[in-house]
């Protein structure tokens, strides 16, 4: 039996006192307990910000790599061994900043990987200037004429057909493990983008500002998350109402599962015997 | 003389020069005959000039020569360009009935490649073929020979292609048996008893060494001249156990070439220079996060696109020194076709045992050059996967530091899922078990770890092939596929009494100093020869050993470098 115990480190924390990923790994950790997998099972790609130093909070294989180059990391990873459950974890610049292209490209590949985006609208590492998801106006010292037009990852995945997009809030930790757990469980690529207060640097989207518009798909019953125009009208919700949960969901292919060379066992425990190319050498002759 | 036959099939690209080229090798291949084709072609799908050049001989070749036999003229372009290499008592093939041509001598031999492909194989796209058939005509070639290459090449295309292919090389072949030049003399004819010889380019050869080495990953983004490595990968992994992703860009390959490779299998990637510029963070991911990865970087002229479909040496200073911070390293550079294979077979072995990244530089002319070859013997292949722990010790262990400090620098490794034991790893600095770290004493220990692998890698690293000649007019120095033409060149010095050494660098880095210093100390007249303006080799030679060479001999304008390039040179500047 997997206990909260399994997940605990000795690493010291490094976070802000008050900082909203503290919400973000109870929930995850939540997630992992009851879903029963035992940390040794657990791969966690990381890339570089206050969010992706997580994995080290927590117990699981961990490859923390270089800024916004997380998503290529763990898909080699998987591809290597698909028995490993992978876990990317990223902040809104590494994902939708300078490793967007890869986010594009791992929502169309669909291999199976669970995306946490730490979204706080700002960049916490480097001291407070503006992500690409900043609101429009919002000034810091990049941006002294006030941050342009934020980008909208929901909107972003839905365009690119991700098969699993949600979005959960920090301060809601029992939901946000609920949505975590179905992204994990889903097959195929999962972005599970989080809003996140930053206590340090953003002045505006705080917990009270988000508690004040944030509610829950679920809690509107015709809502149907396989319904991709329906999605797309949620997608586009953002101030005074902003909803949370699984926002759509489709199964489509998964990269890896198509594979001829995964079919018997994974790569990572296949025998390498040189012998065995015999026939391709014949082929040149 | 020893037989020294050069073909040559131009034309625009679009109308089949690599296909006839490539049937022809295999033809004279399959006859027993050495083989090496070079092709030079632009950055255009059609239109523009394409040249397929094939140098035959009993013995084995390993580069071009610039004089011309036969020519096969698929455009009247291609006779003005070339007629100036053809031979006096060469042949020109070229269809009379398209092509309006004032023959003006007696190597012109007028075919109607056109009108015989519609007559025979009912197709005006069997005309490569009657080109073939005309080609091997001239020297008197078997045609049987021929008729195989056919059946293997089109018979997935049904027997009605295969037949109209055959009576069109045979139409072709008949016009011109006994037919031309009367003072072409030439004959080839297919040697008895030969073994049957593989025929390939340098690219085969890599992803073949690499299938072969077991590895299992391959992530690109295709790039003239490495594209077909993924190809070859893509094709093959399917029923070889191997996967090959086409990803988004270069920075994207070398990540998840990492990623495959912290999992526990050996990865690699392929690009050109600009692809590879886009690599070199991932690069120092690997070396910092102790991650074993090939790369091969198939060279072409720079900076920038420079000359895409080219090839030149520019890029040794570059991948010596790419990457941020420090960490070790190994370069390879093969020269041929067998030595591809033999490197890509080779690299998964150091980069194992060093963990840490291992760079295969090829060029333009070896990737795309076809030779023939020995078959490879498989039993030569060696896998050492260095201190990985062995499935049992991962079983039973539970306290694991992937980052564990040694003394030869080299952590035992083991990849997560092998046993119960967490792997951890990061692109910060990191203590042993993987966290990241901010005190001084952590750092100096674990970038010195680091840095002692390289004690360990030069051993890893082969000597040059060196061949000194006490009473040497000079001796030329070279790297990767230059070696061939150094060669040639020293060759035919000797045959004109002039005695010249020769040293070749198959492998850079950890550059070998101590097993050629004394060489180099006592050589007469060193003379670097480089496909780069800077002369990067010699420098290299400069910091590693101190000693400078006399002169050099540099070619960047995009062509391979031949034995008559370095003869030419030799006597303008040192002689």
């Amino acid at each position: 039996m997997v206990t909260l115990e399994d997940y605990n480190s000795t690493v010291p924390n490094a976070w802000c006192p008050g900082c909203a990923n503290f919400g973000i790994l109870q929930a995850l950790k939540k997630a992992l307990v009851e879903l029963e997998i035992e940390p040794h099972r657990l791969l966690f790609v990381s890339g570089i910000g206050q969010g992706p130093k997580l994995p080290h909070y927590t117990r699981g294989n961990v490859f923390n790599g270089l800024h916004g180059r997380t998503l290529p990391v763990a898909t080699g990873a998987r591809i290597a061994n698909h028995e490993l459950t992978v876990i990317g974890i990223d902040g809104d610049g590494g994902a939708y900043g300078e490793g967007v292209g890869h986010l594009l490209a791992s929502m169309r590949r669909n291999v199976n990987i669970t995306y946490l985006v730490h979204n706080n609208q700002v960049y916490g590492l480097t001291k407070g200037q503006a992500s690409p998801t900043s609101d429009t106006g919002f000034v810091t010292r990049t941006t002294p004429l006030g941050a342009g037009q934020p980008l909208n990852p929901v909107m972003l995945a839905l365009a690119s057909d991700a098969g699993f997009i949600a979005r959960g809030f920090a301060g809601d930790i029992d939901h946000l493990s609920d949505i975590i757990k179905a992204g994990i469980v889903h097959k195929g690529f999962s972005l599970i983008d989080i809003l996140q207060p930053c206590v340090s640097f953003n002045p505006k989207n705080t917990y009270q500002w988000y508690r004040e518009r944030v509610y829950h798909l679920a809690d509107e019953p015709e809502y149907n998350p396989e319904d991709k125009r329906a999605a797309l009208v949620k997608a586009e919700e953002w101030g005074d109402r902003i909803p949370i949960g699984v926002i759509f969901r489709r199964e489509r292919p998964v990269y890896e599962e198509q594979l001829p060379a995964l079919k018997e066992m994974p790569l990572v425990r296949q025998e390498l015997d040189p012998q065995k190319f015999e026939g391709l050498l014949s082929e040149f002759m | 003389m020893a037989l020294d036959f050069n073909v040559m099939v131009g034309g625009e690209a679009g109308q089949g020069v690599q296909s006839v080229g490539s049937i022809l090798s295999k033809t004279i291949a399959r006859g027993g005959l050495h083989v090496f084709a070079d092709q030079d072609y632009e950055s255009r799908v059609r239109g523009g000039h394409n040249f397929f050049r094939i140098r035959i001989s009993e013995g084995k070749v390993l580069s071009v020569s610039e004089e011309l036999d036969v020519l096969i003229a698929l455009n009247e372009e291609t006779v003005h360009l070339h007629l100036p290499e053809v031979k006096e008592d060469g042949v020109i093939i070229y269809d009379d009935e398209q092509i309006a041509l004032d023959p003006e001598d007696e190597r012109y031999l007028g075919v109607p490649l056109t009108r015989l492909a519609e007559e025979t194989g009912k197709s005006k796209l069997m005309t490569n073929t009657v080109a073939v058939g005309a080609a091997l005509g001239i020297t008197g070639f078997d045609i049987s020979a021929l008729e195989t290459i056919l059946k293997e090449e089109f018979s997935h295309r049904g027997n009605e292609i295969v037949q109209g292919n055959i009576a069109a090389s045979g139409a072709g072949f008949e016009f011109t048996s006994n037919k031309g030049n009367g003072n072409f003399w030439k004959r080839l004819r297919p040697l008895a008893d030969a073994p049957r010889r593989m025929l390939l380019n340098g690219n085969e050869a890599l992803a073949l060494g690499a299938l072969a080495a077991g590895c299992k990953f391959i992530a690109g983004y295709p790039m003239t001249p490495a594209t077909l490595i993924l190809e070859y990968f893509a094709d093959k992994g399917r029923d070889y156990g191997a996967v090959a992703v086409h990803v988004e860009d270069e920075i994207s390959a070398i990540n998840m070439a990492i990623g495959a490779a912290f999992s526990g299998v050996r990865a690699m990637t392929a690009t050109s220079g600009g692809g590879f510029s886009l690599m070199v963070e991932g690069l120092s991911l690997a070396g910092m996060t102790e991650t074993p990865v090939v790369i091969v970087l198939g060279q072409r002229p720079g900076p920038a696109t420079g000359l895409p479909t080219r090839t030149e040496q520019g890029e040794l200073a570059y991948v010596l020194n790419a990457g941020h911070g420090e960490f070790p390293r190994a370069v390879l550079a093969p020269a041929t076709a067998e030595e591809a294979f033999q490197a890509a077979t080779k690299a998964f072995n150091p980069a194992e045992k060093y963990q840490t990244p291992v760079i295969i530089l090829s060029d333009h002319h070896l990737a795309t050059s076809y030779t023939t070859v020995d078959k490879f013997d498989l039993k030569d292949v060696i896998i050492d996967r260095g201190e990985l722990l062995t499935e049992e010790a991962a079983k039973e262990m539970t306290d694991y530091k992937r980052h564990l400090i040694t003394d030869s620098g080299i952590s035992p490794r083991s990849y997560p899922l092998q046993g119960k034991a967490l792997i951890v790893t990061d692109s910060d600095e990191h203590d042993e078990n993987g966290h990241m770290i901010e005190d001084a004493g952590t750092r100096i220990e674990q970038s010195l770890k680091r840095l002692r692998k390289l004690d360990g890698l030069k051993k890893e690293i082969n000597a040059p092939e060196i061949d000194i000649q006490p009473d040497a007019t000079f001796t030329l120095i070279g790297w990767g596929s230059t070696g061939n033409a150094i060669k040639e060149a020293a060759a035919l010095l000797e045959e004109r009494e002039v005695a010249v050494g020769t040293i070749h660098f198959s492998e850079l880095y950890p550059f070998p100093a101590e097993s050629v210093i004394s060489d180099l100390r006592e050589a007469k007249k060193c003379v670097v020869v480089e496909g780069n303006a800077t002369a990067q080799l010699a420098q290299l030679i400069r910091r590693e050993t101190g000693i400078e060479v006399s002169d050099t001999i540099l070619r960047f304008d995009g062509r391979p470098i031949t034995a008559a390039y370095i003869i030419e040179r030799l006597k303008v500047k040192v002689w």
